[in-house]
Order: structure tokens, then C-alpha cells, then sequence
């Protein structure tokens, strides 16, 4: 009942209180000459939203990146000692390794199947029924995802009836069931699968956004010049959504590179199926390691790194248009 | 979704010719391809029911019997004699605490989206219509800090609300989320409100009006659009994170989320599969309410980089 209370103090107080911070902010600035004004203002109105990422974002990676070179309870500095460890562990290297095959199995099939289904669908008619069935699981969370795949994964023993819809049709074809998760050759590809069934639709859209924005007069031109549609698609269509595979490329990987909720929930990173994130929180929570958890996240961030820079560099590009 | 946080994404502008994006087009008013061919129809079709099986999968298990979900496939069910049972959601509600979890979903979800919504309202209105020394430098940080992993802040941010004693309350969560999705908040507001005419906000000045007033009674209720993709993305972001609950509320069992639930169900074994799934639809009830309710919105949150007004 007191949670009940909070929150609806916490829900109406709180942007209140905002609303009241700014009121105040503009009665305060009363007090100062017109141009000294809207020096100030501009500070003051962001200030609240620099609170916030500064305590939350911006003092915790600084606060990582130290706890990194410290021991595992964070006391002493110990040097390289924990990177060494997660480049020489053969478990954090197999992560590493997982990591690496998420990054470009994963980008490659949400990127491709997106792109696939957006062309397709862009030539019937049911096309946005279409796109809801594809972007729905967009909607649910990881967990849920975890739990609805591993009824598709689901295994019995031999010569019993399968409840899995993936070993029913392998042993209908005469094959044995496969573990499909909890087995080093095919756990990570499984869970590469769940995240591709998630993440495919929103490629789809910002895609099939892209495709409306190219003018019909040029496909027509093209095709009119007696372009078969490989050709359209080919030299026409892929150059200019060029950009925007890029940008929902680099979104992918980060999303391969963070990769956490599926493995955690579906397998805990069991059957050589461990990446980094989910070996962090093991090395935090479980072996109390925060040493080692620091560096963990220290390499995560430097793989995405190169994005970050790519993005800015977009970011600048676009304001030199604006 | 990828627990907490934005997706990072920054996507270009893709209107040309004046076309709105991020928006389902059905039907063109031209033909942009040639006639469809039935090999066509046929591919599309087997996508649309890959992706969609799974689920039915889900949906159908969740009202079998135990003995039957752990027998047989649940493909079977669809063949008479019909036997569906509501036991499985009795039972997940009741005895597995999820209608508590809900509850708490709901606790944690709400507010962790208003308060990031208005914090960066008024920050995004200042970085789209006023001028400072450093303004781009500082929004450069913003459009970093848009892909930093949550798992570098997680330790320093553990012992901050440790110092403070509001580990394991709803109040960390409240915070950490606003925190986490501010700079994709501010991404998006800043790039609509900056894509608002200039002539609105030049006459307000001239007659007289305060950056207060031009922003409540002007950039405010002409942001709506934004604000409101802004705050179904976040509020599907909350409700469906794991790891900011798992990392801040933890084993405080009394406040867990319906996805820390589900997931210690399902890492327990607590439970058979006609459990686990009636717990999973649990969780997606809302979330899907939300999408087939506000798809036009939340389609436009993804696209959100490319919106200019």
C-alpha cells in the first residue's frame, strides 16, 4: 500500500516537480539583465537531464574502467591482471568467441531476411498484415521469447513422441532428436535463431521505410529500359538503401555485442554457449569477481567502440545538412 | 528486446519526395514492382507462418493439460477431442506469485517512463532552440552515450544505491531507467522538436512570450507524436527488461518483475512446460496490447531517428 502511495507521488510529483523547477528557473532569471538570461537559462534547463547522465552513465564507466585494473573486491590495483585473464581463460575466450559469431550470424540474418521481406512485401497487397506477423515478437521480451523457443527446441529421448515441433520433423523425416540446446554444436546457433525471430522486424521496417522513400519514377524508368528486377534491385535499389543498411547494421551489432536476457534465460550460458555480458554478470554476481566483471564490460565497450565514432561522424554529417 | 536501454539507433532521413516515413503503407497508389508472382505469395506466406508458429505454439501449450504438453506436441491439440484447461493460468497467478509480478511490472514500468520523458522534454527543447557554448560537443556525448553498454555502469551504479539503501527498491529501478534511457530520449525529441518551423517560435518571441511559455504552450503539444512513440518505446523497454531488475531489485522477491519471475521459473525447472508457458503469455499480454493498440507509434519510436516533423 505505501508502494501505492510512492507511486503516485512518484507520478505525479515528479513531473510536477519539473514543471515546477522550470517555473522556478524562469522566476529566478527575472532577477538577471535580459542578455545575462539566456546565458544562464540554457544550463539550467538541462541541467536536471545532465544529473541523471552524468550519475547514472558518464560516473559508472569512469567508475569501471578503474575498477578494472583493481583486485576482485576493488582495493588494490593490480595492473593488467584481469585483462589478462579475459584474453588467456579458455571459458572467456569461448565467449569471445560466441560473441563473434552472434556479431555476424546474427547481423547478417536480421539484416538479409529484413531486407528479403521488405522488397517481397512491398509488392502484395496485405503488406502492413504482413509486417505486423513479422514485427510482433519485437513487442515481447527475451524471457518470453526464451520460454516460446524452447517449445520449438524442445527435446525427448528417442523413440518417445516429440513435443518439440523442430525434433517431430526431424524424426518424421526418419532422423534422430537433437538436443538443439544444450549441446556445444548447435546451442549458440539455436540461440542465434531466437534473437534473428525477435530482431528481423525491425530491420524490416526501417528497410521498408527506406524503400518508400525511392522515387516509383525511377524504378519505372528502369524497368521501362528493360531492367529485369535482379538489375533494379542490383544497381538501383541496393545503392541507395546503401545508408540505411549501414545504420541498421551497426544497430545490430551492438545488439549482438550485448547480447544477455536469451542466454541467461535459455541455457546460462551452459554448453559452450557463454557471452561476454552473461559472463560478466557470473563473474559479479556468482564469483564475486568484480575485478574481472570491470574488464568484461571495459572489452564490450571497446568492440562497440568503432560504432560510436561511426556515429558521430553520421550525427555530424547530418547537422552540416540541416 | 535487448533488456534496457535504447537500441542505439540512428537512422538517416529517409523521406524523399515528401513522403512520410515510418508509416505501414499498404497498397500503393502506383505499381512500384512488377505483378507479384504466385512463387512470391507462397515465400511470404511460409515467412509469415514461421514466425508466427512459435507463438501459436506458446499460446496453444499454455491451455493444455500437463499430462497432455509433456506427451505430445501441441500441434495434436488442434485435432478433436478438444480438451483446453485454464488451470495452468491458476495455478502461475496464484502459486508462482505472478499476479503480484505483474503488479510490480506495472510499479517499475510506469514511472520509469514519465520520469525520462519529462527530464529530457525540457533538456531536448533546450538543446533544439537555444544557443550555449558546447551545445553540439555535449550532444556529441549524448549521441556516445547512446550505445554504451548497461554492463559498464552496472557495479559502480550496485554500490551507489548500496551506499544509499535503496538497493532492492523500486525507487533504483525508477532512477537507473530514467538514467539508461535518457540519451536515446533526448536523441529523439531534440531531432523533433529541432524539425518544428522556426516562424512559430520567432513570433512567440516577438510577441513577447518566455522560453517557458513558448515551450509549454507551443513545442509541447506540437511534440505529441514524439513523446508518445518516446513513451510506448520506453514503456515496452521497462516492462520487458531483465538485467536493471536482476542487477538493482535482485533477490528482493517481494518487488520482482514479472520477467525476473519468469525467468527464475524457468531456471529453477520450477515447474513443467505447461506452467512456463502460461507464465511467458503472462508477461506478453500487455506488451502485445500495446503493439496491435499503438503500432502506428511504435513504428514511428524505430524509425525515430528519421523524424522531422
Amino acid at each position: 500500500m505505501s508502494d501505492l502511495v510512492m507511486a503516485a507521488a512518484v507520478v505525479v510529483g515528479i513531473p510536477a516537480a519539473l514543471v515546477g523547477y522550470i517555473l522556478g528557473v524562469e522566476f529566478v532569471l527575472r532577477i538577471f539583465p535580459q542578455q545575462r538570461r539566456s546565458k544562464v537559462r540554457p544550463w539550467l534547463w538541462i541541467l536536471p537531464a545532465g544529473l541523471f547522465v552524468f550519475v547514472f552513465l558518464i560516473y559508472p564507466a569512469i567508475g569501471t574502467l578503474i575498477d578494472s585494473f583493481k583486485d576482485r573486491r576493488s582495493e588494490d590495483f593490480v595492473g593488467l591482471a584481469n585483462y589478462e585473464y579475459v584474453f588467456t581463460n579458455r571459458d572467456v575466450i569461448g565467449a569471445i568467441g560466441n560473441n563473434v559469431l552472434w556479431l555476424i550470424l546474427f547481423t547478417a540474418l536480421t539484416v538479409g531476411f529484413g531486407l528479403i521481406i521488405a522488397i517481397l512485401l512491398d509488392r502484395v497487397r496485405y503488406e502492413s498484415a504482413a509486417k505486423s506477423v513479422i514485427f510482433l515478437p519485437m513487442a515481447i521480451s527475451f524471457v518470453a521469447a526464451g520460454v516460446i523457443w524452447s517449445v520449438v527446441y524442445a527435446y525427448d529421448p528417442p523413440g518417445s513422441s516429440q513435443t518439440g515441433p523442430l525434433n517431430a520433423i526431424v524424426t518424421g523425416l526418419g532422423g534422430n532428436p537433437v538436443s538443439w540446446l544444450r549441446n556445444g554444436s548447435t546451442g549458440t546457433y539455436a540461440l542465434i535463431i531466437i534473437g534473428v525471430w525477435m530482431w528481423t522486424g525491425f530491420c524490416m521496417v526501417i528497410l521498408s521505410a527506406g524503400l518508400k522513400g525511392i522515387s516509383v519514377e525511377l524504378l519505372e524508368a528502369a524497368r521501362v529500359d528493360g531492367a529485369n528486377e535482379w538489375h533494379v534491385f542490383r544497381h538501383i535499389i541496393l545503392p541507395l538503401l546503401m545508408p540505411t543498411i549501414a545504420v541498421v547494421s551497426t544497430t545490430m551489432i551492438i545488439i549482438a555485442l550485448k547480447a544477455f536476457d536469451i542466454v541467461y534465460v535459455t541455457t546460462n550460458g551452459n554448453f559452450g554457449t557463454d557471452v561476454l555480458a552473461n559472463r560478466m554478470y557470473n563473474e559479479l554476481f556468482n564469483f564475486s569477481q568484480f575485478g574481472r566483471a570491470a574488464a568484461i564490460a571495459i572489452v564490450l565497450m571497446l568492440a562497440i567502440a568503432p560504432i560510436l565514432v561511426a556515429n558521430v561522424r553520421r550525427f555530424r554529417e547530418q547537422e552540416a545538412i540541416r | 528486446m535487448t533488456g534496457a536501454g535504447s537500441p542505439g539507433t540512428m537512422v538517416p532521413p529517409v523521406t524523399q519526395g515528401g513522403r512520410p516515413i515510418g508509416q505501414i503503407r499498404s497498397g500503393p497508389q502506383r505499381s512500384r514492382a512488377p505483378r507479384p508472382r504466385v512463387m512470391i505469395h507462397l515465400v511470404i506466406l511460409a515467412m509469415m507462418a514461421v514466425w508466427l508458429l512459435p507463438t501459436a505454439g506458446l499460446l496453444i501449450n499454455s491451455f493444455r493439460t500437463a499430462a497432455d504438453s509433456s506427451a505430445t506436441g501441441w500441434w495434436t491439440a488442434l485435432l478433436p477431442p478438444y480438451e483446453f484447461t485454464l488451470d495452468n493460468y491458476a495455478a502461475v497467478l496464484n502459486q508462482s506469485g505472478l499476479a503480484d509480478a505483474f503488479i510490480n511490472s506495472l510499479f517499475i514500468s510506469i514511472p520509469a517512463t514519465i520520469i525520462p520523458v519529462v527530464v529530457a522534454a525540457f533538456a531536448a527543447y533546450a538543446f533544439a532552440w537555444m544557443d550555449f557554448p558546447y551545445k553540439n560537443a555535449l550532444f556529441v556525448v549524448v549521441i556516445g552515450l547512446l550505445v554504451i553498454p548497461l554492463q559498464l555502469t552496472l557495479i559502480p551504479v550496485l554500490r551507489l544505491f548500496a551506499t544509499f539503501g535503496i538497493a532492492g527498491e523500486f525507487l533504483a529501478v525508477w532512477l537507473a531507467h530514467t538514467g539508461y534511457g535518457l540519451p536515446f530520449a533526448l536523441y529523439l525529441l531534440r531531432n523533433y522538436m529541432g524539425g518544428l518551423p522556426k516562424e512559430v517560435f520567432e513570433s512567440a518571441a516577438i510577441d513577447g512570450a518566455s522560453p517557458a511559455t513558448a515551450f509549454f504552450r507551443l513545442a509541447l503539444p506540437m511534440s505529441v507524436p514524439a513523446i508518445a512513440s518516446l513513451a510506448i518505446f520506453q514503456f515496452l523497454w521497462t516492462w520487458n527488461d531483465l538485467l536493471v531488475s536482476l542487477i538493482y531489485i535482485g533477490f528482493n522477491i517481494e518487488n520482482q518483475p514479472l520477467t525476473l519471475k519468469v525467468a527464475n521459473l524457468v531456471n529453477s525447472q520450477g515447474g513443467g512446460i505447461h506452467l512456463l508457458t502460461a507464465a511467458a503469455f503472462v508477461t506478453m499480454i500487455l506488451p502485445l496490447i500495446v503493439f496491435f493498440g499503438l503500432q502506428r507509434f511504435f513504428v514511428r519510436g524505430i524509425t525515430g531517428g528519421a523524424v522531422k516533423g
